[in-house]
């Protein structure tokens, strides 16, 4: 074992389902204590989402709780009860952190707001991740991934370059928009660690989703402030349809983006009209954008006949930002991911072994890790006993009422 | 005042575009100093043009969008490329905490300016480099910008209708690997701080992108399963979709997860005779009629405002939310209440609109504390005060372009 960026660090997480998990493996992955809380007998929602090995629905294989559970311990406990209220509070008393994504009034409800919390904690750093975040009219809004996406400003552009626009807006892909939000607030939740080891100050952090997928359209998002303009999904012109773009090939898409007048230099080099980088239609950009019809046909012919990996290949030999549209199989297969070692191994003692991504980042002294995520309760007596100093009498009762 | 979070850290950040300098815009609300490193030889092209918004800019200081990206910056010019530039490069290091670069993998080092050769300069540097496809494997040279990103990351071909092209994704894109980027080089702080030892980063944009779909790429290594875009769908969630209401171009998502959320759906929109048949009476049959019942749906949606639908179905405890544009964004009451839009006073280009930092930090609240920096507005601070270089010296190192 190396050393880890987060190593020492404590956290507790009282999350379920995407975000906070997510949040909180980036954590665990870096090397922190993660002690993961979950519903006795049932476990986190994510335990009942594929994909499962051969399509077997089991609630300890599940691909999506595997993936956002990795490197955490895993313990059953419900709140709720009098007696599962007080081991919460030693739990809190325990961690660096506390994740948490559960609706502002079921913590109030609980006796949990940050105030309460602070109590038996003084230094707790607290980082709430709710769809609207802690304040506001919408607070108490119930939203899935599909809202979020909308609420925020992204689905309302998506697709680009939409065939119609009496389609309806989309939203991003898999679970994609919940994980950006996790690793926002992870981004706040290691800085407010970092304030802490120099102030001595704990904190809490009120993470909204609707405001994280903000932030990251927030260009779009003051378009209408700034600029009187409501950007949409409509289709792409001018400049920005000469800037290449999404492009049908003998077996798929390519994006090219050329961004800049030596970007087309070599682009025309390789469809074959070096001739081109002469010609005044074309002498900048905005040229470009100006004559882009008279050559759309050839470009578009050009690309048809060749497959998507020569067109990636010889444009990027020659120094063109092009990219071809990967399908799933091919982003795992992809030689340079495989090249980087992005995907690993991780054996689990009920899933059996699994091919996982790692992080997408590479520290020279602090490794990344990605130990199996725990099964339901798996942690308890090591948690319970001998942290927290339960006995083995008292796990039995403790079991058989229901409380972990 | 409050302090910020990272107040006190120092960042020096030559990188250009979005994905680079909106790692130290993250550092730099939550109170890091960053000093942004540009030339006449290789501006920002943030300054100069915008992809995602289709827009251009004239001179080096009218871009709306390069101040959304560099909010609280600090700006000096020094050209890398002269020898003298990368010892003035050394020096800023000299007295930083962190130092960002996105150039191609193998220019830094090229120039002089590697992780090897800073780590002389500063022992506990914390390096970060940004790169397309990432520092190593076979394609470490080939270049992308954020469309490549979710090309090569899978998000694109998951993205879009079931019967259409996949999303060339843009800015958000960007965003979200310099969130990645700014979560890894905080934890490197924070290991920093507990153990005095600094260390290299590198991230793969298009890995960021990869890891966000962790659950679709293990359905592929656990089930050979290519997984494909499917609109808004969910496969096991029906409604699951967005639809049309009163009004030009306004949706409303609605996501119902199981039986008893479809009650209250059916409840508040009023019981009508389509739903009492067996067609939708539990999750397998609506998922199995979801084109009928989408069809049925917009009976009702379309009888009234996306803000109305919202309201009705949310008091009955159904996650619905509007498609948001940015017009609606800018004047929802919600983000009016938690001040997710504030003012910021530009020199040249005015009063702009800003989104608000994404994170409620109760301590360390993060701010917009300036508009972006003028294109080397702050030679004078950096050099004169903060590296402490006379007059003379200043003058001879402009003339002789190195201050450029």
């Amino acid at each position: 074992m190396g050393k880890k960026a987060l190593e020492g660090t404590k956290v507790l997480e009282y999350a379920s389902f995407v975000s906070g998990p997510y949040c909180s493996k980036l954590l665990a992955d870096l090397g922190a204590e993660v002690i993961k809380i979950e519903r006795p007998g049932v476990g986190d929602k994510a335990r009942e989402r594929g994909p499962f090995p051969e399509d077997l629905p089991h609630p300890e294989k599940s691909g999506l709780f595997l993936y956002l559970n990795t490197s955490k311990k895993g313990i059953t406990l419900d709140p709720k009860s009098t007696t599962g209220k007080k081991m919460f509070l030693e739990l809190v008393k325990w961690a660096d952190i506390l994740i948490e994504d559960k609706p502002p009034k079921e913590m109030e409800g609980l006796g949990f707001t940050y105030e309460e919390l602070k109590e038996v904690n003084q230094q707790l750093i607290m980082t709430s991740i709710t769809p609207y975040g802690e304040t506001g009219p919408y607070r108490d809004y119930k939203a899935y991934h599909l809202n979020i996406c909308h609420v925020g400003g992204l689905g309302y552009l998506m697709p680009p370059n939409s065939p119609s626009l009496e389609r309806e807006p989309l939203k991003a892909g898999g679970h994609s928009v919940d994980c950006a939000c996790g690793v926002n607030a992870a981004l706040a939740t290691v800085s407010a660690l970092y304030s802490r080891g120099v102030t001595g100050e704990g904190q809490s952090i009120d993470v909204s989703k609707q405001e994280s997928l903000m932030n990251l359209v927030r260009v779009y998002a003051v378009a209408y402030a700034n600029d009187k303009v409501n950007p949409n999904r409509g289709p792409i012109m001018g400049t920005a349809a000469a800037m290449g773009g999404l492009k049908k090939c003998k077996d798929g898409y390519i994006i090219a983006t050329l961004a800049e007048r030596p970007h087309w230099a070599r682009f025309f080099k390789l469809i074959g009209k070096p001739e081109w980088d002469e010609d005044e239609r074309f002498k900048d950009t905005l040229a470009i954008a100006d004559h882009y019809n008279e050559i759309d046909p050839y470009i578009s012919e050009w690309m048809m006949s060749r497959t998507r990996y020569e067109i990636y290949h010889q444009g990027q030999e020659l120094g063109c930002p092009i990219a071809p549209v990967r399908s799933i199989d091919e982003v795992v297969n992809d030689p340079q991911l495989k090249g980087r070692d992005f995907f690993v191994e991780v054996d689990h003692p009920e899933a059996g072994k699994t091919v996982f991504p790692r992080g997408p980042y590479v520290f020279s002294e602090t490794p990344w890790q990605g130990n199996p995520a725990p099964l339901l309760g798996q942690h308890n007596e090591e948690i319970y006993c001998q942290k927290l100093g339960y006995t083995k009498e008292d796990m039995v009762r403790l079991r058989e009422s229901g409380i972990i | 005042m409050n302090r910020g979070a990272l107040e006190g850290i120092r960042v020096v950040d030559s990188s250009t575009a979005w994905a680079g300098p909106f790692v130290s815009e993250l550092m730099a609300l939550m109170g890091a100093e960053v000093i942004k490193v540009e030339s006449m030889k290789r501006l920002d092209h943030s300054r100069v043009i915008s992809l995602s918004t289709r827009q251009r800019f004239t001179g080096t200081d009218q871009s709306s969008v390069f101040n959304d990206l560099n909010f609280n910056k600090l700006d000096v010019k020094i050209n890398l490329s002269e020898p003298k530039g990368a010892e003035l490069l050394k020096r800023l290091v000299k007295v930083s905490d962190v130092v960002i670069q996105n150039f191609r993998p193998g220019v830094m080092d090229r120039l002089g300016l590697g992780y090897e050769a800073l780590k002389e300069v500063k022992a506990d540097i914390i390096y970060l480099s940004s790169s397309a496809r990432g520092a190593e494997g076979p394609e470490r040279s080939y270049v992308g910008y954020a469309p490549s990103f979710a090309a090569h990351g899978g998000l694109s071909y998951l993205t879009g209708y079931a019967d259409g092209m996949p999303a060339m994704m843009m800015g958000e894109i960007d965003l979200i690997s310099a969130t990645t980027s700014a979560f890894a080089v905080v934890a490197a702080l924070n290991h920093r701080q507990r153990t005095g030892e600094g260390q290299y980063i590198t991230v793969s944009s298009s890995e960021t992108i990869a890891v966000l779909i962790g659950d679709v790429l293990l359905d592929y290594t656990m089930n050979g399963r290519v997984q494909f875009r499917d609109g808004n769908r969910d496969e096991i969630m029906a409604p699951h979709n967005c639809y049309r209401c009163k009004g030009d171009d306004k949706w409303v998502s609605i996501a119902i997860s199981n039986d008893e959320e479809w009650r209250a759906f059916i409840d508040a929109i009023g019981n009508p005779d389509w739903a009492k048949g067996e067609r939708f009476q539990d999750t397998y049959l609506r998922k199995e009629n979801e084109e009928e019942l989408d069809r049925l749906i917009t009976q009702w949606t379309i009888s009234h405002t996306h803000y109305e639908a919202t309201e009705i179905l949310q008091r009955a405890g159904v996650a619905a939310a509007p498609s948001f544009n940015s017009e609606e964004l800018y004047n929802d009451p919600h983000l009016k209440e938690r001040g997710g839009y504030i003012e910021v006073e530009h020199p040249v280009i005015g009063k702009k609109a800003a989104f608000a930092p994404s994170w409620k930090f109760s301590k360390t609240p993060a701010k917009i504390t300036r508009h972006a920096p003028l294109f080397g507005e702050h030679d004078d601070y950096v050099f004169g005060e903060l590296l402490e270089m006379s007059q003379e010296e200043i003058k001879a190192l402009i003339d002789e372009k190195v201050i450029d």
